[in-house]
Parts: structure tokens; C-alpha cells; sequence
């Protein structure tokens, strides 16, 4: 037994199959409880269209230059995405910690970037999914033609990423599982239904309008509709500047009470 | 030269609440030992074991696993330990197959070997026909041979068991002991914590003792044991007595009619008692140890300090 075990094992090696773990374990968990990962937003996309897309936005008519139906889409497609990476990580990190599994992970040799990569890693495979899932209801509703696919990818990547890592921070300091629910429910919510995602921002009062600029989902959400209509309320090179600083920092923060043990170390 | 499997230094814990877990700890373990690490509830055990895998940040002091410094190479120190914690800590949505294989994949297992592994130690600890069934349907034994099964999938040179025996059945246990000592006859080397004592003394060649965060005794298992000046023994008698024998030299009491006490010190032997029990016409059926050996060392050195001994 000792054998095999006295050679000293590439560490870059490790973490590679470490997180690769990881991360398949979290597809694993994604997959095993499909029902609450994967259905709920297709439902949600779906009444978001009946009733917003096809009975009132029958009578909205068009938005930014377009039918209301493909102006809410990439929205709703957005929307999902952040939801369900967020909605991930915070989950199953504080289920881990609940359960005390956290431990299999904190007494391997993974060390901690590895761990926060993992997971966020698990959240942009779970945002992506959703997102997949209600791209494909969209088109059942509207028409959705991708104007720079680059964009598109790299603006929901990111987005995914940003709150993948706000729910692991969210998770490092809940308490309870009532502490899991606060942010998205206080925060996440209240910033996504500001975010343009049913609406232009051209439409709010100036004093409306600049306040929405502070709302990082408004970029988002534009940088992604970009991508598919080629209209944006906000530049799009200072939506992705705001995204990449935000992911950095959020990172960093993440990192480092990981590494101090917050909330899962004595 | 051979590094020790662990050695640890004036090793310090105090808790956010005040409470001093360890008070200046220092311990080696030798390559290859079965070593036994007791102590009652609220010792230190667990918190000692949390800091060497990491669980539990020190205070103060040192410890490396085979040479390897926890605050400096704390990733090539933790692939050497396998731990199987006092807790269950594994996910109770999960099948064992997923638990262990998963376990592999994070000390850098690749998953065709991790697959391999798998049935390798699922088998040896009799989990292998429930490998698809949910953990949490497991009953308590199984769940922590499960424990024993992760903590060796990635065949770790130093396996820490924190109480692996706890609310197992007795022939479980005994063939969990018979597992462990093949493990440590193949070069593993077991730190082991436990409440049966029974256990610490078949088991392990060296032991020390924690009280109140201080390792109090620390010794070869055999150099512990004759350390116990006095031994009592239980004598069942074929016929009833209704007044204890005089025995000159033995403190001999009566239990009840067939029942006899003896204290024996370490320089008088059975002989010498039995002889004189013949002597008077009381025949002995059968003798046990009223305690075990190691739990009345235990015992003294907890309650009043090694000085007693």
C-alpha cells in the first residue's frame, strides 16, 4: 500500500483532477435533482412569455426598435442565467458546510484556489444549462437572430462567473439556510427586475436613468442583448470593463476567506 | 534517516470563546507505528487531530507529516494522510461508489484507478453490494467502514482514525481491527483514537495520553502496561462460601457466595494464591481481569496525574 503512495505526486497534476472532480461532482448534483435545477426556469421563462411577451406585450408593440417578444428574451435568457449560478454555488457550498462534506474537500491536498474554481466552475455549468434551456423556449416565442455570438458568449460567461462567486461568498458567511435565501431575495431579485431586463432605460427619468447605471445587471443584461440585436442602453466596452473588475474582485474576495477558513474552519 | 510519520511541537490551540484545546502538545510518531492517542471527552484529541489535517488552525507551534511542514508544504503533507473523522462527514445524497471514487479524484486519483480502488475497499470493508444505494440508507456501522474505505482510496502513508469503532457492533469491530492491522503490516502507519480501550491495547504498540489539552504519558504499549503496580482479579468458585478465605500476603474479598476478589501486586503471583486457596478446599472455576489493564492506567493517569502510576 505504502509503495505506490512514497512517490512524491505532481501537484499540478492533482489539482487538475481535483477540480475536474469537482466539477463533475457538481454536474452530478445538477443532473440528480434535474427537477429543481433545470425545470423551474423553463416554467418561469415560459409565463414570462405567455404573459409579458404575447398578452401585454401585444399591446406594448415594439422596444428599442424591436417586438417586445425578442426585446425581453435575452433578458429573460440573462436572468435565468444569474438566478441559477448564483443559486448553485450558494446551495451546494452551504450544503456542504451543513453537512459537514465540506471537510472531504478542506483535508485534500486541493488547495484553495483550486476549490473556488471548482465551484464557481459548477455554477457556469449550471448557468449555461438554464440558459440553454430558456434560449430554446425563446425561440419557441420569438425570433432570435445572434448578431456577435463573441459577445454573447463572452458577456454570459461572465455574468455567470460574477455571481457564481457571489453565491460562494454568500454561502461562506450563511448561518442557516434562511441566510442562503436573503440576497436573492432582497438583493438579486429587486436589482434584475431594474435591470432593463423588461424594459429600455431610454424610457425612465433622467434621475431613473442614471440610477439604473449603478446596477451592474443593467450592463449585463445589455452587453447580452447586444449580442443578439445589436442595440445596447449602455456602452458595451464599459459593461465588460465593469464585468472583468467585478469578477476579479469578487475572486479575490472569495480566495481569501477560503483561505482564512471563514465560516468553515474553527 | 527515517522521518517521523508525524511530529508535532509546542503545538497551541486556543478557540475564539476562549477555551485552550491544546497547551503546548509535543508527539512523534514513528514510520510504520500503530499508535494510540487516548484520552477523555474534551482532551484534545479531535481538536490535535483537526490541526495535523488541517480542519482546525493552530495557534501556536509545528507539525509535519513525513518531513513536511504544515505551514510550508501543506499540500505535499496532506496527500500523506488519510483521515476517517469522529463525525460523518460525507454527502448522504451520494452512493458510497460516488463518495470514494470522488474522494480519489481529489488527492489526484485518476478515475479508471480511483474505479479500481474502489472495489478494492468497498469489498474489504463488505460495503460493495450497497455501492449504488443512497449513504444515508446505510445503517451506522456501514457508514463508517465507508469512512475507512474513502480515507484509503488514495493509499494514504498515514491514516488518522478518530474513534472508527464508535457505535459499531462487536464482530464488525473485530474485523475492522483485523483490516487495520493488515493496513499497518503493509507499511501504513495508524494513529488511532479511541474509548475501547480493549481496542488501544490488541491493537497499537505505542500510546500517549491527553488530559486537558497536555499529553500526560507517552510510551510503549508494554512499558505502559508494567507500570500497574496492582492487578484485581475475579475468581469463581465451584462451591459457595459464605466468609472470605485468609490468604497471607493477598487481599482476598468475597464478592458474593461464588465470587471471590484478589488484588495481586507485581511482585507476587498466582501460584502462591492459588496454592493457598487449595490449601483451605476452595477450587477455582474461572478467573477474568475485573478491568482492563490499560483503562486502570488510564484511569490514574487522568483522574490523578502520572505520578500515580
Amino acid at each position: 500500500m505504502s509503495e505506490a503512495a512514497v512517490a512524491v505526486p505532481s501537484m499540478g497534476r492533482v489539482r487538475w483532477i481535483g477540480f475536474r472532480t469537482i466539477v463533475i461532482r457538481e454536474y452530478g448534483r445538477i443532473m440528480r435533482i434535474w427537477g429543481q435545477t433545470l425545470v423551474p426556469s423553463a416554467v418561469t421563462a415560459t409565463l414570462y412569455f405567455v404573459i409579458f411577451g404575447s398578452l401585454i406585450g401585444r399591446r406594448v408593440g415594439q422596444m428599442g426598435g424591436f417586438d417586445y417578444m425578442q426585446f425581453i428574451a435575452p433578458g429573460l435568457i440573462m436572468m435565468s442565467v444569474i438566478t441559477n449560478s448564483y443559486g448553485n454555488v450558494v446551495s451546494s457550498f452551504f450544503g456542504a458546510k451543513f453537512g459537514k462534506h465540506i471537510e472531504e474537500l478542506l483535508v485534500s491536498p486541493l488547495p484553495s484556489w483550486i476549490i473556488v474554481a471548482g465551484y464557481i466552475c459548477g455554477g457556469l455549468v449550471r448557468g449555461m444549462m438554464v440558459g440553454l434551456v430558456v434560449t430554446v423556449v425563446s425561440l419557441i416565442f420569438a425570433q432570435l437572430h445572434v448578431q456577435h455570438l463573441g459577445i454573447v458568449i463572452a458577456a454570459v460567461v461572465l455574468t455567470s462567473v460574477i455571481f457564481a462567486l457571489g453565491g460562494f461568498i454568500n454561502a461562506v458567511f450563511a448561518k442557516n439556510f434562511e441566510q442562503v435565501n436573503w440576497i436573492p431575495t432582497f438583493v438579486l431579485t429587486p436589482l434584475t427586475y431594474f435591470g432593463g431586463v423588461f424594459y429600455s432605460v431610454d424610457l425612465l427619468p433622467g434621475w431613473a436613468r442614471a440610477a439604473s447605471h449603478v446596477n451592474p445587471i443593467l450592463h449585463m443584461v445589455n452587453a447580452f442583448r447586444y449580442g443578439f440585436l445589436g442595440v445596447s442602453d449602455v456602452s458595451v466596452v464599459q459593461a465588460f470593463v465593469i464585468m472583468l473588475a467585478a469578477a476579479v474582485l469578487l475572486f479575490v474576495v472569495a480566495l481569501r476567506l477560503m483561505q482564512k477558513g471563514i465560516g468553515i474552519r474553527d | 534517516m527515517d522521518l517521523a510519520a508525524l511530529s508535532v511541537r509546542g503545538l497551541t490551540k486556543t478557540y475564539s470563546n476562549g477555551v485552550e484545546a491544546l497547551k503546548g502538545v509535543d508527539l512523534d510518531v514513528e514510520q510504520g507505528d500503530f499508535f494510540a492517542l487516548l484520552g477523555p471527552n474534551g482532551a484534545g484529541k479531535t481538536t490535535l487531530i483537526g490541526v495535523v489535517t488541517s480542519l482546525i488552525n493552530k495557534t501556536q507551534g509545528t507539525a509535519s507529516i513525513f518531513g513536511h511542514d504544515i505551514d510550508r508544504q501543506l499540500e505535499l503533507a496532506k496527500t500523506c494522510i488519510g483521515v476517517v473523522p469522529q463525525e460523518l462527514n460525507f454527502n448522504m445524497w451520494e452512493t458510497p461508489l460516488t463518495i470514494v471514487v470522488n474522494q480519489a479524484g481529489f488527492y489526484g486519483v485518476p478515475r479508471r484507478i480511483a474505479l479500481e480502488r474502489a472495489e478494492k475497499y468497498l469489498t474489504l470493508l463488505s460495503l460493495w453490494d450497497r455501492r449504488n444505494k443512497w449513504a444515508r440508507s446505510l445503517s451506522g456501522g456501514m457508514k463508517r467502514r465507508l469512512m475507512i474505505a474513502r480515507a484509503l482510496m488514495h493509499q494514504p502513508r498515514l491514516l488518522i482514525l478518530d474513534e472508527p469503532t464508535a457505535g459499531v457492533d462487536i464482530e464488525i469491530r473485530r474485523s475492522m481491527w483485523e483490516l487495520l492491522k493488515e493496513i499497518n503490516a503493509s507499511g501504513t502507519t495508524i494513529i488511532l483514537t479511541t474509548h475501547y480501550l480493549e481496542e488501544a491495547e490488541n491493537l497499537c504498540r505505542n500510546i500517549a495520553i491527553i488530559n486537558k489539552g497536555r499529553i500526560v504519558e507517552s510510551d510503549r504499549m508494554g512499558n505502559l502496561l508494567r507500570r500497574l503496580h496492582t492487578e484485581t482479579f475475579v475468581l469463581n468458585l465451584r462451591a459457595p462460601l459464605s466468609v472470605a478465605p485468609v490468604v497471607p500476603g493477598f487481599a482476598v474479598t468475597r464478592v458474593d457466595d461464588t465470587t471471590l476478589e484478589a488484588e495481586i501486586s507485581k511482585d507476587q503471583n498466582l501460584n502462591d494464591l492459588f496454592a493457598a486457596l487449595t490449601a483451605q478446599g476452595v477450587q477455582v472455576l474461572s478467573m477474568r481481569n475485573k478491568v482492563n489493564r490499560l483503562e486502570e492506567i488510564f484511569m490514574q493517569l487522568v483522574e490523578g496525574g502520572a505520578h500515580h502510576v
